[in-house]
């Protein structure tokens, strides 16, 4: 639904955007990370058929960025970085011009204005002027806007900043509500665990090159090594971690616990559990150790500066 | 484009046009101006204009009155629309700056709707005032003193009202695409203020000399510039333009790089003549049209030089002639005139001459530098003219005076027109894909391609073949 091939992007002496290659299928969230400045928005702009691509090509629900802008344009939903509201306008008024704008017959964009606007909790603030919003507010009436024409391809550009926990978590949740399998986003987040939580694939960028890409357990394991796994029993080991360094690589161990790799844990767990089982060892619980994808971000980034 | 996509355009412009109106009339700050130029400053107007006509009545100055009523009914109309060029600018850049012009660009509307849905909005409120203000002025004079305008007078006012506001926000459009700030933005007005100033005090002076058909002249002359400030806006006002630059700044490396690489191009590393058929020659091609134009100009000044000799005749006789002939020679030789010196002498001025005319038509669109090459041509054809009202064939006098250099002189001139008049017209229309300064800096280095690759070496022959062959000619054939 999103394809990308070598885009890149140049203002002057400037190479924003360096040789983007992406595909983000139905169904599934893309998480742009990167810190600022590293050409995130600028990506998203030429998505949208903004910005003319420099070198390389994007296609986006089917039509070529440069070729049909029109009809991308029509296709995809943009929550700007900026929510960039006419604050002497209303939140009706205001979702009732850019559903005129995307086409939709009046009494269509009037129904989706109220319902969305229930759905995200904004009904009560209708008769305020948007300039009396809060921040949050303005960014949730700009996802609003985003999602008012119910276009196949979401394009948002740090939907939760500026917003209190439980607006976050509102967008979140509907973020998770949108993905259907006839939908694709792009989500350009600074919010690591928002990505984590969200995103089926993770491409970081930096300086305008993606330097890293591939869904939140791949990337961990190819950058933080297979998954480690904390058995904790009831009795003491008494000698089984060494045993156990026979069949898994042992990262810890203490009385009654031990923390392992597991690149197999499908495959490995059911041995341990065996072997706790046949020296008659009760296990209390055996789980992954829990890594941030921040662990993941930080070592490439820090790697790239390097 | 058929008369359905046009009809769609403005349905579609139209959204904008209504939403940006609705939010004027909502701004306190736009409101109050408009209704005290509307109302309030009419009346005054009024006032001012029943006080004047019975003051100077007592002196039996009544043209006083008589020129003072339409000047006023001029100041009355276009005072209202004054505020268009801040709506615009507000409209267009202070969007920007307040991010929310993104989401519309990202809507399925095109870049043409959103300028004229735009430019629509920004005129409207102000045209309207001014309109009602032209009334109520009317309605009162009418009332008080009984004055009435012409018919032609009228539509004169409100055309030259209509077209004004129409340039000024056309010219505010193309300032807001170069500006990320509306302060940016009013700095950079006073390209609009201050001729706007001068024009109205032109159209002052026109009034107060009751020459109201010169009103017709000014009036066209608007609409050209109004064409112009719309072509360059529209090509101008693009997604690309708007949102592709997030800083005001000069870039010196990076124009110096395209100058660079626009003026070497792919001639760069391949010696002299390398260079002369990949970029000059290509230069030379893309300057077709421009060539054309210049041709056609550099044959109207000869025209009105030929047309001009009658009404200001020289005191002259063909003796007169043969003796300031006779005597030629001997006179540059005394100045020292035919010597190296001499044709340096003239090969600086010319190239100074040049240089004005660059300069002039880099910031009149090619204008300015176009009048002043057609200026020596213009005298060509006035003394051309004065020579066949003596009784001599003007050709002969040609042939003398001006081919032996002006085979020369005359295609540098063309060739120098052409380049400055494609680089002052540049900004009107960048080539696609280009900014405007990268199309500026495009022109101008085929302008120092032409200029150093022909126009140079074909002025340094013309001075030396001045020097030393035309006074040679002129004696051969007039000498007797």
């Amino acid at each position: 639904m999103i394809e990308t091939q070598g885009l890149s992007k140049r203002f002057d002496s400037f190479l924003a955007v360096d040789g983007v290659t992406l595909t983000v299928k139905p169904g599934e969230v893309l998480a742009l990370l990167g810190p600022n400045g590293a050409g995130k928005t600028t990506t998203v702009r030429m998505l949208t058929s903004i910005l003319k691509p420099s070198a390389g090509w994007a296609r986006v629900a089917g039509h070529d960025v440069v070729e049909e802008p029109a009809a991308v344009r029509t296709r995809v939903g943009v929550l700007t970085e900026n929510p960039g509201l006419y604050f002497r306008m209303r939140s009706e008024e205001y979702l009732d011009f850019f559903g005129e704008l995307y086409g939709l017959p009046p009494a269509a964009r009037r129904a989706r204005a109220v319902q969305l606007l229930e759905r995200f909790g904004m009904a009560d603030a209708r008769g305020k002027r948007l300039g009396e919003y809060s921040k949050g507010m303005r960014q949730k009436l700009a996802l609003i806007r985003a999602l008012l024409h119910d276009p196949p391809v979401l394009l948002l550009d740090e939907p939760t900043s500026a917003m209190d926990p439980q607006s976050a978590r509102l967008v979140r949740d509907a973020i998770a509500e949108l993905r259907s399998e006839n939908r694709a986003i792009i989500l350009c987040t600074h919010n690591l665990t928002e990505a984590e939580q969200l995103a089926d694939q993770i491409a970081i960028i930096r300086r305008g090159r993606i330097i890293t890409q591939g869904s939140p357990a791949a990337l961990k394991r190819a950058l933080l090594g297979a998954p480690v796994m904390e058995l904790q029993t009831a009795a003491p080991l008494n000698g089984l971690v060494e045993d156990l360094s026979d069949a898994v690589e042992i990262v810890a161990a203490g009385e009654n616990w031990v923390r392992y790799r597991a690149p197999d844990p499908a495959q490995i767990n059911p041995l341990i559990v065996q072997r706790l089982a046949d020296q008659k060892i009760p296990v209390v619980t055996l789980a992954e150790v829990p890594r941030s994808l921040e662990d993941v971000y930080l070592q490439v980034v820090e790697a790239a500066d390097q | 484009m058929t008369l359905s996509q046009v009809r769609h355009t403005f349905s579609r412009a139209l959204i904008i046009t209504r939403r940006e109106v609705w939010d004027q009339l909502r701004d306190w700050r736009i409101v109050i101006p408009v209704i005290g130029l509307t109302l309030f400053f009419p009346l005054l107007m009024n006032f001012t204009a029943n006080q004047t006509v019975r003051f100077v009545e007592r002196y039996g100055a009544e043209i006083v009155g008589d020129r003072l009523i339409p000047f006023l009914l001029m100041v009355v109309g276009f005072f209202p629309i004054s505020v268009s060029l801040v709506i615009a600018l507000e409209s267009f850049v202070g969007e920007k700056e307040r991010h929310s012009l993104e989401p519309l660009l990202s809507s399925p509307m095109t870049d043409l709707e959103l300028y004229i849905g735009k430019a629509i909005a920004a005129m409207l409120p102000p045209l309207f005032a001014a309109y009602l203000g032209v009334t109520v002025y009317l309605t009162g004079l009418a009332l008080t003193v009984g004055w009435q305008p012409s018919p032609t007078l009228l539509i004169q006012i409100l055309a030259l009202t209509t077209v004004q506001a129409m340039v000024m926000v056309s010219g505010a459009v193309v300032i807001s695409v170069q500006t990320t700030s509306v302060r940016a933005a009013n700095l950079l007005a006073s390209f609009i203020i201050i001729p706007f100033a001068l024009l109205i005090q032109g159209e002052s002076m026109i009034m107060f000399w009751a020459q109201y058909h010169v009103l017709w002249w000014v009036l066209v002359g608007l609409v050209f510039v109004m064409i112009a400030l719309i072509r360059m806006g529209v090509r101008l006002f693009n997604r690309e333009e708007l949102l592709g630059r997030d800083i005001d700044e000069i870039n010196m490396k990076a124009a110096w790089a395209t100058f660079r690489a626009a003026y070497a191009g792919a001639g760069q590393g391949r010696g002299l003549v390398g260079w002369y058929r990949l970029e000059v020659f290509h230069a030379v091609r893309r300057l077709a049209l421009p060539l054309v134009l210049m041709v056609g100009a550099l044959a109207i000044a000869i025209v009105i030089g030929d047309n001009y000799a009658p009404l200001y005749r020289l005191p002259l006789s063909a003796d007169d002639l043969q003796d300031f002939t006779r005597s030629f020679g001997e006179r540059l030789a005394q100045l020292g005139f035919v010597s190296p010196i001499g044709a340096g002498w003239i090969l600086l001025t010319n190239l100074r001459a040049l240089a004005i005319a660059t300069g002039l038509g880099a910031f009149s669109l090619g204008v300015l530098g176009v009048i002043l090459l057609m200026l020596p041509l213009a005298l060509v054809g006035y003394f051309a003219g004065q020579m066949a009202l003596i009784g001599i064939s003007p050709l002969l006098f040609v042939a003398a005076f001006i081919l032996p250099h002006g085979l020369l002189e005359i295609p540098a001139a063309i060739l120098e027109g052409a380049a400055i008049l494609r680089l002052g017209a540049s900004i009107l229309a960048p080539p696609p894909g280009k900014t405007l300064g990268e199309g500026w800096l495009m022109a101008l280095a085929d302008w120092a391609k032409v200029s150093l690759a022909l126009v140079a070496p074909l002025l340094a022959g013309a001075a030396a073949l001045e020097v030393f062959v035309t006074p040679r000619v002129v004696l051969a054939i007039f000498g007797g």
